[in-house]
């Protein structure tokens, strides 16, 4: 299918993504393109990217499927089910490199900065965007900083649930993604649904398994207009459950 | 490689009788294919070649790793091990608490090949069903979750025996004492391939006492008859390749590893039907399926070896004597 499914519901409703993007308002700083005489520097983490990326599919075995939706560069919000810490690399080595490239996990402060390996995968070859669980600022809230860290180029990989969840049903989604949806309506949300990965490495080890996980990518959701917050949270929690199924 | 061409090594015939083989099923594949003759169905052609093309692929892995020595096609056995054991895990429901426990199985996979391409023959054959056995239930016991405790110890111990100690036999045949092992691997490979295909084609064609209707519909003890008689005249065909000295032997042995080949594919789609009732299917569609395609050989393998040995031995003795 060449024709992208994000392209044809955006269509259904009368209003392009350029439209939507400038309905946002505020003018957003937009973060620089790599300069042309950046490569040296980056060289190392580029090959470190691949090689991590690599070494997630082999180890995680992770089948990628991706329904009623392609690979695409266009900013996006990937939101899924949180079961284990391999979550994050396997997700992110699941895409193709030309988005994985642009593609930036949000993930939470107290554990990713805890040593040199987490910080530096976090810093240099994820480029996360970690969030301050502990304390919230009233001024700085999450949502503002990861928007203003993705400007108009970069893509997100959210974890609404906000926590590992061990239960075989999802938790309820935060309330984060759905300000997300509200401050940038341009942004596609994606649920991806990812299985299995939690018995790669369950929490509380430190050794994985080589076991086979699939990852499943779902057709983009967006808010609806003058949607409420709950019932929006309750369709995207389905929007990821429903994959599980496909 | 001194080749002389009036009397050439059985192996190298053997790889040559398989293109021919594999060669004419092109062919008839392509054939099929273009003709316009509406009572075929196309869609059995298409699976028929894509088949063709899945065991040109397999015969060419193969023949590298043999041309690369022993090593290398225990190497690569130990890598289908590794990725049969993974897939059989993946299928079987284990709680949170078997998690070091299975670390441990899975380090059984490399300790096995290593002492089968040592050749040590009286450490391999009892390294999993001693050692693991024992060492496996400890682990899980120690992790302190009695939950269907021998439940889950019986199913992780099955997917080490199936898809790491049986499979491991057929690299193992490599090293025994006999003229050609190339040939003996190559003819045991072959004649469970076939026996496979023909069992295949069976099913579709002969039949009326189906064996298990609840685990597989359609395997039926007429086709299981035909199929296994015609695998074995096969294989009596191949005798000229083997270390048997008698064409009757030959045949034996092709009829006991087509029979553990078709009974193989049984059980595994027992374990199959008692995973899809508990919906973990889902899983590994979209991945081949190593196991689907491997579980006639890790059936038929030790019991071919063992069969093997003894007649290579008793010879010997013979000989001596």
């Amino acid at each position: 299918m060449l024709e992208r499914n994000s392209d044809s519901s955006g269509d259904e409703r009368g209003i392009s993504r350029r439209e939507r993007a400038s309905a946002s308002g505020d003018p957003r700083p937009v973060p620089a393109a790599p300069a042309w005489n950046d490569w040296p520097a980056e060289l190392p983490n580029r090959g470190m990217r691949a090689f991590l990326a690599a070494l997630a599919r082999l180890i995680s075995g992770a089948s990628v499927r991706w329904i009623d939706c392609q690979p695409d560069t266009c900013q996006r919000v990937y939101f899924a089910n949180h079961t284990s810490h391999l979550d994050v690399l396997v997700l992110w080595a699941s895409l193709p490199s030309n988005v994985r490239n642009l593609t930036r996990p949000v993930a939470a402060k107290d554990y990713w900065e805890k040593g040199w390996v987490r910080r530096y995968l976090a810093m240099q070859v994820f480029d996360a965007l970690l969030i301050d669980r502990k304390e919230i600022k009233v001024h700085q809230s999450p949502v503002d900083l990861m928007l203003k860290a993705i400007g108009d180029r970069q893509s997100l990989i959210v974890f609404p649930e906000g926590h590992r969840n061990t239960a075989a049903e999802m938790d309820e989604f935060k309330s984060g993604l759905y300000y997300l949806a509200k401050k940038r309506p341009d942004l596609e949300l994606v649920p991806v649904h990812i299985d299995n990965v939690n018995r790669v490495l369950p929490r509380g080890e430190f050794l994985p398994l080589p076991l086979l996980s699939c990852i499943t990518f779902g057709p983009p959701i967006w808010l609806e207009a003058k949607e409420p917050k709950v019932e929006f949270l309750r369709r995207a929690r389905e929007s990821v459950r429903r994959l599980k199924d496909l | 490689m001194n080749l002389d061409l009036n009397n050439p090594p059985t192996t190298l015939l053997l790889v040559g009788s398989v293109v021919v083989l594999l060669g004419m099923a092109t062919g008839i594949g392509q054939l099929l294919k273009r003709q316009a003759d509406p009572r075929f169905n196309l869609a059995v052609i298409d699976q028929f070649n894509l088949r063709i093309r899945a065991w040109w692929l397999m015969c060419s892995v193969l023949a590298v790793a043999f041309m690369m020595g022993p090593s290398a096609t225990v190497f690569l056995f130990g890598g289908l091990s590794f990725w049969a054991l993974r897939e059989f895990i993946t299928l079987t429901p284990t709680r949170h608490s078997d998690h070091r426990p299975l670390a441990l199985v899975f380090l059984f996979t490399p300790v096995q090949y290593v002492l089968v391409g040592m050749d040590k023959y009286s450490l391999y054959s009892i390294v999993i069903p001693v050692y693991a056995f024992l060492t496996i239930p400890i682990l899980m016991a120690i992790a302190g979750d009695y939950k269907r405790y021998l439940e889950r110890c019986a199913k992780i111990f099955s997917g080490l025996m199936i898809c790491v100690y049986c499979l491991s036999y057929a690299p193992a045949l490599l090293l025994l004492p006999v003229e050609e092992p190339k040939s003996l691997l190559l003819f045991f490979i072959l004649v469970v391939t076939v026996g496979d295909a023909l069992h295949y084609a069976a099913e579709q064609f002969v039949g009326r006492h189906v064996i298990a209707p609840a685990i597989s519909a359609n395997r039926t003890w007429e086709g299981f008859l035909v199929s296994t008689g015609c695998a074995t005249m096969f294989g009596a065909a191949l005798w000229w390749a083997t270390p048997f000295e008698e064409v009757w032997q030959a045949a034996a042995m092709s009829f006991v590893i087509t029979t553990m080949g078709f009974f193989g594919g049984l059980t595994m789609s027992a374990i199959k039907r008692d995973r899809g009732v508990q919906d973990y299917g889902t899983l590994v569609t979209g991945h081949g399926g190593v196991l689907d395609r491997i579980d006639s050989i890790c059936f038929a393998a030790p019991i071919f070896f063992h069969l093997t040995r003894a007649i290579v031995n008793a010879a010997e003795v013979t000989a001596a004597g």
